[in-house]
């Protein structure tokens, strides 16, 4: 069995109207075998970006303090939050520093940037685990699920929504998915980002 | 030219035609060339033949095309992952399976039917290669009836259990994955048989078989006696598929529960196991209320007074 499946885990992030949203399973796995139903895979990086850490469970935890590290470096050094297309950037050279050992990780990054005439717009990013970025304008998966995820995403999604859609979208995407996936599950966390609020909602799943 | 050709070749629709008259000794079109009488053509002449195919180790063949084991990425996945169990007390026999067919990490189904029904008096449960299990079990129920006609008596649950430990064993090595518990009641009383694709066939109480049947077995061993009420039996049965629902990956979907008792098999119900965590049979969830609601480490009930804040 593949080292990526080997805790189990998805995460998928889609774009809306003047809103992103990014949602994961809460399954922490070994194979077969389910340990825990509220493991953290989404974690915020400022007031507007969520990154995603699908993958190999003690990497989570290692890429996780990696970012906010270097996050918390950029800040002090240059005085201001980073933005998402920047968090992103570095979220890749991390992961290429280690090309030839790397992270069993696949990020997802969700976010508001700021653009120069001060408004936000909405951006989403994934990389493979040596941080081969992939900019898209309608959605990103990543995990056990993702195949499956996108399936799902490619029927539901629609351009345009707006936060409240977007939402049932991503949730009904990320509940489906998951529901076919043995090592997806066990609830779901859906965090939905505006230019200023976020909404984190938790999901009542399938817990087989 | 032609003619010999086709006499000679090793592909081709001519030398299926010649094969299958060879195989059936019938020169004449007959149904079960087709595959007709419903599938158990084959056996019709008392002999199984099945076709096989045209290669120096036809089972090594297989093997290496089906075996997830011993190659991941093979091509054909055969259905794995399973939760059964049955086990025998006072009140007859309790047979309880999931309902969730995998093909790797891919869930192919949520409702497959892993109890076989073989007669009114007996049942098969299916565990490893899905197909295997059908159809010999089905096969063995022809067996049964026939056996009942000759000898103008039900057979025994110990005897229906050996036909078809008999049957797999002269199948062994040829790939074949079963792992079946043959339960009923017969002159003896209410009686479980465990029988597996390497021949085994064990007598007992307690059995449960599959990926989740430890799982399922710490729940059945820690709730299960010989003087259990029927009520109480029923509920010890879905109580341990749904724990192997929940912990296996490979198991869950829904419960479906068998009651076997003197006068035949009762179908008790479905049940789904995300229901049964959340609001279980009777209103009070399997694990939501009692373990994940507001009981759970990240969510944990308010300290007492005396303990002191560590660091």
């Amino acid at each position: 069995m593949s080292i990526m499946e080997y805790n189990g885990g998805s995460v998928i992030a889609m774009v809306g109207k003047n809103c992103v949203a990014i949602a994961s399973d809460l399954r922490l796995g070994v194979q077969s075998l389910g340990i825990a139903s509220n493991f953290q895979k989404i974690f915020p990086v400022t007031d507007r970006i969520f990154v995603g850490l699908p993958g190999l469970a003690t990497d989570v935890t290692t890429l996780h303090e990696q970012f906010r590290y270097r996050v918390n470096m950029y800040t002090i050094k240059e005085e201001r939050e980073i933005e998402p297309e920047t968090f992103a950037a570095l979220v890749s050279s991390t992961l290429y520093e280690r090309r030839f050992g790397p992270y069993f990780i696949e990020p997802v990054i969700a976010g508001m940037q700021r653009t120069p005439s001060g408004s936000y717009k909405p951006f989403i990013a994934a990389t493979d685990l040596i941080g081969c970025l992939n900019f898209a304008k309608d959605f990103v998966v990543a995990g056990t699920a993702s195949d499956k995820l996108f399936g799902v995403a490619e029927g539901l999604w629609e351009e345009d929504l707006g936060p409240e859609d977007l939402f049932e979208t991503i949730s009904q995407t990320m509940l489906n998915a998951v529901d076919r996936d043995t090592n997806s599950g066990w609830g779901v966390v859906v965090h939905l980002l505006t230019k200023d609020k976020v909404i984190t909602r938790t999901l009542k799943g399938r817990m087989d | 030219m032609n003619s010999f050709v086709s006499r000679f070749a090793s592909t081709g629709h001519d030398v299926e035609l010649r094969k299958a008259r060879e195989a059936f000794g019938d020169e004449d079109e007959s149904l079960e060339m087709w595959g007709s009488q419903a599938g158990f053509g084959p056996l019709s002449k008392g002999v199984p033949s099945f076709s096989v195919p045209a290669v120096p180790d036809p089972s090594a063949f297989l093997r290496l095309h089906t075996d997830d084991h011993a190659d991941p990425s093979c091509r054909i996945k055969i259905k794995h992952g399973t939760t059964t169990l049955a086990f025998r007390f006072r009140g007859g026999v309790i047979v309880a399976v999931d309902s969730r067919a995998t093909a790797g990490s891919y869930i192919a189904s949520g409702t497959v039917k892993k109890v076989i029904e073989i007669n009114p008096y007996l049942l098969g449960t299916m565990a490893g290669g899905a197909a295997d299990c059908q159809y010999w079990e089905t096969y063995l129920g022809i067996q049964c009836r026939l056996h009942e006609l000759r000898n103008r008596e039900r057979i025994s649950v110990s005897a229906a259990s050996k036909y078809l430990s008999n049957l797999v064993y002269s199948y062994k090595g040829m790939g074949l994955s079963m792992g079946t518990m043959i339960c009923g009641w017969d002159k003896t009383g209410p009686a479980v048989f465990y029988v597996d694709s390497d021949g085994t066939r064990l007598k007992g109480d307690v059995f449960s078989v599959g990926s989740g049947s430890t799982f399922a077995y710490g729940v059945l061993d820690q709730g299960y006696h010989w003087d259990l009420t029927d009520e109480e039996a029923q509920e010890l049965g879905r109580r341990s598929i749904y724990a192997a629902g929940h912990r296996d990956a490979y198991s869950g979907n829904t419960i479906n529960l068998y009651h076997v008792k003197e006068d035949g098999w009762k179908f008790i119900g479905n049940y789904d196991v995300s229901e049964m965590h959340y609001e279980g049979p009777a209103g009070v969830g399997y694990g939501y209320e009692i373990r994940t609601a507001g009981k759970s480490s990240a969510n944990p009930p308010p300290e007492p007074e005396s303990q002191t804040a560590q660091t």
